[in-house]
């Protein structure tokens, strides 16, 4: 390898250059995501109001369900930065511990999304009703389907941790994994505003 | 840039990201307020809480994401701006392309 | 479904096609089994990494789509030369010009100029490998999967039929409820996961592979143009994505984004795909124009002529790209002020184009220009595309529009710019740097022959078209009648359609003629041309660089010449151990479960396509559960390779 001198300043994941590559890299998939989703807001947003006599939002959306999902969804970004600040003070246990409470807050998230969707369902609002709930499941789906596939990765990328412990790998998927699921907070933030706000007041 | 700045905050109790999780929540509530409870008028209401929305994403970007870094910083943040600015031409002009002259989009 | 359904009959051409297919296929079985072969097509083919045989296999790739939508060309061409032909039938017709369309952009065009990109542009920056090797196989290998899962359509369930652009509500359900529509969804969709990591792997490799000592603005033009290239594709394709994934779920899951009824918007559709499809063309375009001011600065033995207005010339049409997409719907109705706005917008793209042209004028200018065949392609390009060009701003006007769209004309415009551009291009870049990628040069002779053919047919087969759009023939019909009075320009095109085939045949003889009889390279700077990658030995090693090289300004390596021709020769110093990425099975293991998945979705046979998304993300979690380092190329190893070739 290169034998290049760190400050023992310098986060291990950043002390490889496939650690550095794989990073940048991955801000730019971020990018191409900001692209997708920005794609699905105005595909939504265009179809907003165009329910065919079907149900609306203003008749299905509960403001305290959607608030129980983004403080879930808020908290487990906020600790999962938690997991990278202890894994920059070597703290395998703290990882461990905070990634732990992220996926649970995941999960919760997860959790009361599907109740929503099926909720709607069951008052007559689903994929096929109308255009406005096709926008709005495929948008908020697509989100939703990001977040199992966080989940997913993030616990193999925990199974690795336990093999391994914190390397210059492991902990560059960690931190990758963890610029994923702040993202994906971020993309909410957009979903809250945009989408539940917006149907709200409306 | 260099990697050692990377965080000073190393083995020091979180601050940036308590502070950052605070933001979030007063920011959440902010919104909430402003659209339930104010009187501003539709417009107004939208334009504020995705202003709102966008202190957000850039609290989430640099408290949390650590977006300014790395020895790439110029790349990711330069990155994430273009990535803005095809959001607002996608989003903006796709709205106002579909509106068909008529003013009132929220039909 | 019965078999007869499965299987597309009833047509002598498809049975051809069928045999044919059958045949080529138990050939290839044949030969390499006889030879014993399959080992070594895995092992150096099939589970590469290398960027330069990734690049290669591009090209292949390209070269067959060329040819199949070469033969949808001609197709076309014989059932419009005279009236009321009964050569084709309606929807064969249809089938042909949406699966000519979208193959030649999709899997023709891009393909070719990413297998040059890879072959390229990693040595033109004094790089050993991208940065993501794994990466780019799993892009090559989701690029072959999409293409193929597209032009089994042909055989098995029936071609889709709306056109490459699938305007809604044709391409809908209703109106087309065969799976074709499914192939076109599925098939770009997998192609376009490939795309989107060539676009990252690239614009990373060229931000931080480069050998220290070269500055951006020293870069050579080629990796410029890929760079901006790597970047429109980036935020382009995200929006593809999305698109084709909408469409799939109103025709498979009931959805009502395009559909007629509940609210759907139809034209929401031909929205999203221009916001993708504009940039394309210029994803398309830009990768040749770098290859043609390579090309020029070579042969006209000259410094890029406005380097700096190039670079910049390049990023305004990078930003520019994302904001035009609504020319290419004027007629919808979207208001006054849209389109003026998208017309002004459009016109205004113009400039930085235009801005090129004249700085390989001025290139050119006082040149000492030796015309090799590369060159040739690279001249005729330039008035060639200026047609193409001015015709583009004519129908930029938006009143004006109303008259010129979905006629010949707009059909003439676009294969101004697409064929003398990107096609011309990658013909220049394959005569170019062929010695490059097979050590030995394509026959300069059969390459001129080919050039001239190719060329006159081209202006004969596409100019006459301006005229006949502007005599009122629309595109995409079948057929027309006598009194319409387009016939002998339709003939005038259908010969210069048939030179454009001959021309190309002469192409693909000359590949196996050189690979017979061409000498055999004795330098690794056949062309004494000017940048780095110039500067590998021939045959290129597998490291590229034993030492990595050093870049003191624009023509790296003609600035090397120079201080070797002073008598300044760099020092010889010992060879270290070079560190390269393993050879990998699960890119192309991992392509042929998406393809799976993508077969069952096009026939809703769901149980298959969760089998392949199951094995998609299996293939991911191994990948993930693998740490394999790659290995060291030993200090031996790189002594031995270097005397074998020559520099
Ligand atoms: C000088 C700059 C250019 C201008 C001003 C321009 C303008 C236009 C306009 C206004 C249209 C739509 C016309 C209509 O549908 O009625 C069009 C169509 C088209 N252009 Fe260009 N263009 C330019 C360069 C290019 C380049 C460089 C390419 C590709 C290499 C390209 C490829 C196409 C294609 C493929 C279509 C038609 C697609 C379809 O409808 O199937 N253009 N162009
Ligand atoms: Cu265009």
């Amino acid at each position: 390898m290169e034998s290049v001198e760190y400050s023992p300043n310098t986060p291990l994941e950043y002390q490889s250059e496939t650690g550095r590559l794989n990073i940048l890299g991955f801000w730019i998939f971020l990018g191409a995501e900001i692209a997708l989703f920005s794609t699905l807001f105005a595909t939504y947003l265009v179809l907003v109001g165009r329910t065919a006599g079907g149900p609306g939002p203003e008749e299905l959306f509960e403001i305290s369900g959607v608030l129980i999902e983004t403080f879930l969804l808020l908290t487990s970004s906020f600790t999962c930065g938690l997991a990278i600040h202890y894994m920059r003070n070597h703290s395998l246990k703290g990882v461990f511990l905070w990634i732990g409470v992220t996926l649970a807050l995941g999960l919760g998230f997860l959790g009361f999304e599907i109740y929503e969707f099926v909720h709607y369902i069951h008052e007559g609002a689903a994929l096929t009703t109308s255009a406005y709930w096709s926008g709005f499941f495929v948008l908020v789906g697509t989100h939703g389907a990001h977040v199992t596939m966080g989940i997913a990765w993030i616990s193999l990328i925990l199974i690795q941790l336990k093999q391994r412990g914190l390397t210059p790998d492991t902990t560059r998927k960690v931190f990758i994994s963890s610029l994923y699921w702040h993202f994906l907070d971020v993309v909410w933030i957009f979903i809250f505003t945009a989408v539940y706000l917006y149907g709200m007041v409306m | 840039m260099s990697n050692n700045e990377q965080t000073n905050s190393h083995s020091h109790f979180p601050w940036s990201h308590l502070i950052g999780f605070g933001l979030s929540i007063v920011l959440t509530l902010l919104a909430l307020w402003v659209g339930f409870a104010s009187d501003f008028s539709f417009r107004t209401i939208m334009i504020i809480v995705v202003i709102l929305a966008l202190i957000q994403a850039a609290i989430q970007l640099l408290m949390f994401m650590h977006i300014t870094e790395s020895d790439s910083s110029r790349i990711q943040v330069g990155t994430i701006l273009y990535a803005v600015f095809i959001a607002v031409a996608i989003v903006a002009g796709t709205i106002w392309v579909m509106s068909f002259g008529m003013h009132n989009m929220n039909m | 479904m019965k078999l007869d359904e499965f299987f597309v009959t009833g047509d002598p051409l498809i049975y051809g096609a069928d045999v044919s297919i059958a045949l080529t296929m138990i050939g290839a079985i044949f030969v390499l089994t006889y030879f014993k072969k399959w080992k070594w097509l895995w092992t150096e083919w099939l589970t590469t990494v290398d960027h330069k045989k990734l690049g290669v296999m591009y090209i292949i790739a390209a070269v067959l789509m060329l040819f199949r939508g070469g033969v949808d060309a001609l197709l076309m061409r014989a059932q419009l030369t005279v009236p009321d032909s009964s050569f084709l039938d309606a929807n064969h017709y249809n089938e042909i010009f949406t699966t000519h369309g979208t193959i030649m952009i999709i899997f023709m065009a891009m393909p070719f100029l990413i297998g040059l990109i890879n072959v390229v542009v990693p040595l033109q920056i004094g790089a050993r490998d991208v940065a993501y090797p794994f990466l780019n196989a799993v892009s090559f290998w989701t690029f072959f999967m999409g293409a193929m899962l597209f032009n089994i359509s042909f055989v098995i369930g029936g071609s889709p039929s709306a056109g490459w652009t699938s305007y809604v509500p044709l391409a809908g359900l209703e109106l087309s409820p065969g799976v074709g529509q499914n192939y076109y969804l599925l098939g770009l969709q997998i192609a376009g996961i490939g795309t989107l990591l060539t676009g990252i792997n690239f614009l990373v490799t060229i931000l931080k592979m480069r050998v220290p000592s070269m500055k951006l603005m020293q870069m050579p033009m080629f990796t410029w143009s890929s760079l901006i290239t790597m970047v429109i594709i980036i935020f382009a394709f995200p929006v593809l994505t999305v698109a084709l994934a909408l469409m799939t779920f109103d025709r498979l899951f009931g959805s009502h984004f395009f559909t007629m009824m509940d609210g759907g918007m139809p034209m929401l559709w031909a929205n999203l795909f221009w916001i993708w499809g504009h940039p394309e063309v210029y994803i398309v375009i830009l990768p040749a124009f770098g290859m043609f001011s390579e090309i020029i600065s070579t042969f006209a033995r000259k410094t890029l002529f406005g380097y700096k207005a190039m670079v910049y010339s390049m990023v305004v049409i990078a930003g520019l790209s994302f904001l035009v997409w609504v020319h290419h719907f004027f007629t919808m109705g979207a208001g006054g002020a849209v389109n003026s706005f998208f017309s002004i917008t459009t016109m205004l793209i113009a400039v930085p184009t235009g801005v090129k042209i004249f700085n390989w004028l001025f290139t050119l200018y006082k040149g000492r220009i030796r015309f090799t065949t590369a060159m040739l392609w690279s001249l005729a390009f330039i008035p060639n595309f200026v047609i193409g060009g001015v015709t583009g701003v004519m129908l930029a006007m938006a009143a004006a529009d109303y008259q010129y769209h979905n006629t010949y004309f707009l059909v003439a415009h676009f294969h101004y710019v697409l064929i003398s551009g990107t096609v011309y291009a990658c013909f220049a870049g394959l005569y170019f740097w062929y010695p490059k990628m097979f050590n030995h040069r394509l026959n300069e002779r059969l390459g001129k022959w080919s050039f001239w053919i190719f060329v006159a047919g081209f202006n004969l087969c596409f100019f006459p078209m301006y005229f006949l759009g502007l005599a009122g023939m629309p595109r995409r019909i079948y057929t027309y009648g006598i009194g319409d009075g387009w016939m002998s320009l339709n003939v005038l095109a259908t010969f210069g359609g048939v030179l454009m085939g001959i021309g190309f045949l002469i192409l693909v003889y000359n590949i196996y003629y050189s690979f017979r009889y061409s000498p055999r390279e004795t330098t690794g700077d056949p062309w004494d041309a000017r940048t780095l990658e110039w500067s590998t030995p021939a045959p290129v090693p597998h490291y590229n660089f034993a030492h990595l090289p050093e870049a003191k300004g624009h023509d790296a390596f003609w600035i090397m010449k120079e201080e070797k021709k002073q008598g300044k020769a760099p020092e010889k110093k010992p060879y270290k151990p070079i560190h390269m990425p393993s050879y990998s099975g699960v890119p192309i293991i991992m392509s042929v479960f998406f393809f799976t998945a993508g077969f069952g979705m096009v026939f809703s046979w769901h149980w298959m396509s969760i089998l392949g998304l199951v094995g998609v993300l299996a293939t991911m979690v191994i990948r993930s559960f693998d740490y394999d380092k790659g290995f060291y190329v030993s200090v031996e190893e790189i002594e031995e390779t270097e005397k074998k070739t020559t520099l």
